[in-house]
């Protein structure tokens, strides 16, 4: 089996969030990068999986910079056998699947694995861009992955349950929690991922869609107002004149 | 015990001097601490016993022998490699990082370094993989910061040697499989020699009581008329130096070990400031505790670089044992002074084990004892500069 892994850096959870350029950018000075959750301990994690039980290869691929690394070699650590970088800032999530798409086109892959969504941007884009570019199935939000022969029977996340499809390969399929379970990567792991290949290609020719025009920031979270159990007339009034909840 | 909330402090953007390779040895050490050890760490502190199930995860992460060339089974890693992974493990125990420097530094060490081929084909993939845990025997009861004045001591019967004496205060001699025994032979010159589990005559009885280390096992090893076969000398070193050269690496992973430590009470504390209110305020916002805090880090600070530059000297070869008594002395200090601050500004909680800092600070009086105690290194650094011996 020839699966592919989309890998995509996120900010660390502890990482102030700063814009620059009149909001227009996000600040990254002094901020450390992560593999993206839901790429790592799921999409990755059950690409190996797979491999380890049906034999095959995982390829991963990040649209990014040389800063971008450090995270592709963790994800070589954890087991992918071999990394592409298209070499590039990921520009907006058209950018990023038509880059994915352009060099997936002639591998053959016969599963197409990414996260649900980025932890910062939250998108939720990517892979439903990779497979109709490539015309593919895709499958979202999947929380189980089996493979007989051609066949993928997937379970998904459905409103209040769970939904279970069939498709065949070769497809796409984001990965949400319990896909798999977190694998920390150990010491034979991060030396081999010294010698495998992370091979950088150059970008294709791709015009964003989107321009962000401004980044703000949530409100600051005010003061907890404690209110006696006994005082359910204030709580009442509290939420409904000052919160306006209810 | 509850979440495990630590993260790491880089006041000097200590992480530019590092490789991609050396943060993610350290990230992966930080992970699998959090998941595997943290959850259970206070529990077996208080039980007085050692976690035996984490040492597959240990040897994983690289906690045995990470420097030992791959050939022997080790990583091939690099010193400050080494220093990243004793932070992490102290970080979250001292009696975590002992049983590792223990395995890395005084038992992997000598075998590598003063054991002819077969010993180390023999004996470090075993100890590189956990399938042996290995330990130290130097102090003696009578003998502790003057090991030269050891009774420990063999006899050549011909085809082995017999040996006699005892050794106390040793890390996981209670279940160990093998001890790097230094005894004196007939001339009176210090040798090492690898005893194995099983042999006739050799016992390790547990030492209890310990209100310090409490996670990490600590027994004697005794030595009752042990035949101990030709083969299981270390050839090629002997004299004081040759156990000494082994405390040199152990001490070096101390002194990165006791910045982990300073760096849990310090990110505890620091969160703890800004979370706790008192008089209206959170306490981080009165002077006496910034005070504390600040000097905290301050203290932290110049420990990490101080430890990074011997890290590099100790990649050249070029590091001197005085050069790591120096730090590993300064750094137990410094995180041990850190522990008490840091239990203070945590008021009452501090007392309880929701926080790890009266645990680390309990430890730490073991490591400001064992490797060398603190007034030793002194007479080290006064020998050093002095040229003058003021132990005897
Ligand atoms: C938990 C634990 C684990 C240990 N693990 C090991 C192990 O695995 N292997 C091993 O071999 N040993 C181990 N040790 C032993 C440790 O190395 C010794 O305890 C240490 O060397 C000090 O020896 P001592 O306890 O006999 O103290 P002593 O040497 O009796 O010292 C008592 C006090 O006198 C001071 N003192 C001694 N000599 C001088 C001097 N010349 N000038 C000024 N002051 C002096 C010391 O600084 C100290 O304050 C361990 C100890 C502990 C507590």
């Amino acid at each position: 089996m020839k699966i592919l892994v989309c890998i995509s850096k996120a900010p660390d959870t502890t990482a102030k969030i700063n814009f620059t350029d009149g909001n227009t950018k996000f600040d990254e000075a002094g901020v450390q990068y992560i593999v993206n959750p839901y790429d790592e301990w799921y999409a990755l994690v059950r690409g190996i999986e797979l491999k380890e039980a049906n034999g095959g290869t995982v390829t991963t691929v990040t649209v990014g910079t040389a800063a971008d690394d450090p995270i592709i070699r963790k994800a070589l650590a954890i087991g992918a056998d071999n990394a592409v970088r298209i070499d590039s800032e990921a520009k907006d999530a058209f950018f990023t699947a038509k880059q994915i798409a352009e060099y997936a086109k002639s591998e053959g892959f016969d599963l197409i694995l990414t996260g649900k969504e980025t932890i910062n941007y939250n998108g939720s884009q990517v892979g439903a861009m990779i497979a109709e570019l490539l015309d593919l199935p895709y499958v979202s939000l999947a929380t189980d992955l089996q493979i007989a022969g051609s066949t993928a029977t997937i379970k998904r996340e459905a409103k209040g349950g769970k939904e279970t499809v069939q498709v065949s390969t070769p497809l796409v399929l984001s990965a949400s929690k319990g896909l798999a379970e977190q694998r920390i990567p150990n010491m034979r792991g991060i030396m081999a991922a010294r010698t495998k290949p992370l091979n950088v290609v150059s970008p294709a020719d791709v015009t964003p869609l989107t321009e962000t025009v401004e980044y703000s920031l949530p409100p600051e979270k005010g003061g907890v107002k404690l209110i006696d159990p006994e005082n359910m007339d204030e709580l009442v009034s509290l939420l409904h004149n000052e919160a306006k909840v209810i | 015990m509850k979440t495990d909330l630590y993260q790491g402090h880089d006041y000097y953007l200590m992480d530019e001097l590092l490789s991609d390779e050396h943060k993610l040895i350290r990230d992966t050490a930080r992970a699998w601490i959090k998941k595997e050890v943290s959850p259970i760490i206070e529990d077996y502190y208080e039980r007085a016993e050692f976690p035996k199930q984490i040492v597959p995860g240990l040897a994983s992460i690289g906690g045995f022998g990470p420097y030992i060339p791959q050939e022997y089974g080790g990583a091939g890693l690099d010193q400050i490699s080494y220093g990243l992974i004793m932070q992490e493990l102290e970080r979250c125990d001292s009696g975590l990082r002992s049983t590792s420097s223990v395995q890395s530094s005084l038992v992997m060490y000598p075998i590598w370094k003063y054991g002819n081929e077969e010993q180390r084909k023999k004996y470090l993939p075993k100890l590189a993989s956990g399938e042996f845990i290995g330990s130290f025997g130097l102090t003696e009861p009578d003998h502790g910061s003057n090991p030269g004045g050891m009774v420990t001591n063999f006899k050549d019967m011909g085809d082995h040697y017999l040996l006699n004496g005892a050794k106390m205060w040793i890390s996981n001699a209670p279940f160990c499989d093998v001890a790097v025994v230094w005894a004196k032979n007939e001339e009176g010159r210090i040798w090492g020699l690898v005893v194995e589990r099983g042999m006739e005559g050799f016992t390790t009885p547990e030492t209890h009581g310990k209100l310090s280390l409490r996670a990490s096992a600590t027994g004697e090893l005794v030595f009752d008329n042990v035949k101990v076969p030709k083969e299981n000398l270390l050839p090629n070193k002997s004299g004081l130096g040759a156990p000494l050269g082994c405390l040199d690496s152990a001490r070096y992973g101390i002194a990165w070990g006791a910045i982990g430590v300073a760096l849990d009470c310090y990110d505890s504390a620091l969160r703890y400031a800004k979370e706790r209110t008192q008089f209206g305020k959170p306490i981080a916002a009165f002077q006496l505790q910034q005070k504390k805090l600040a000097e905290m880090i301050t203290e932290i600070t110049k420990a990490q670089l101080l430890t990074f530059r011997l890290g590099q000297l100790k990649n050249e070869g070029r590091a001197t044992s005085a050069q790591i008594s120096m730090a590993k002395r300064n750094n137990v200090d410094m995180a041990l002074k850190i522990a008490r601050e840091a239990r203070q500004i945590h008021g009452a909680m501090g007392i309880t084990n929701e926080y790890s800092i009266m645990r680390h600070m309990a430890n730490l009086e073991s490591v400001i004892t064992y490797e060398g105690t603190h007034d030793i290194h002194l007479l080290i650094t006064g020998f050093d500069i002095t040229g003058v011996n003021a132990f005897k």
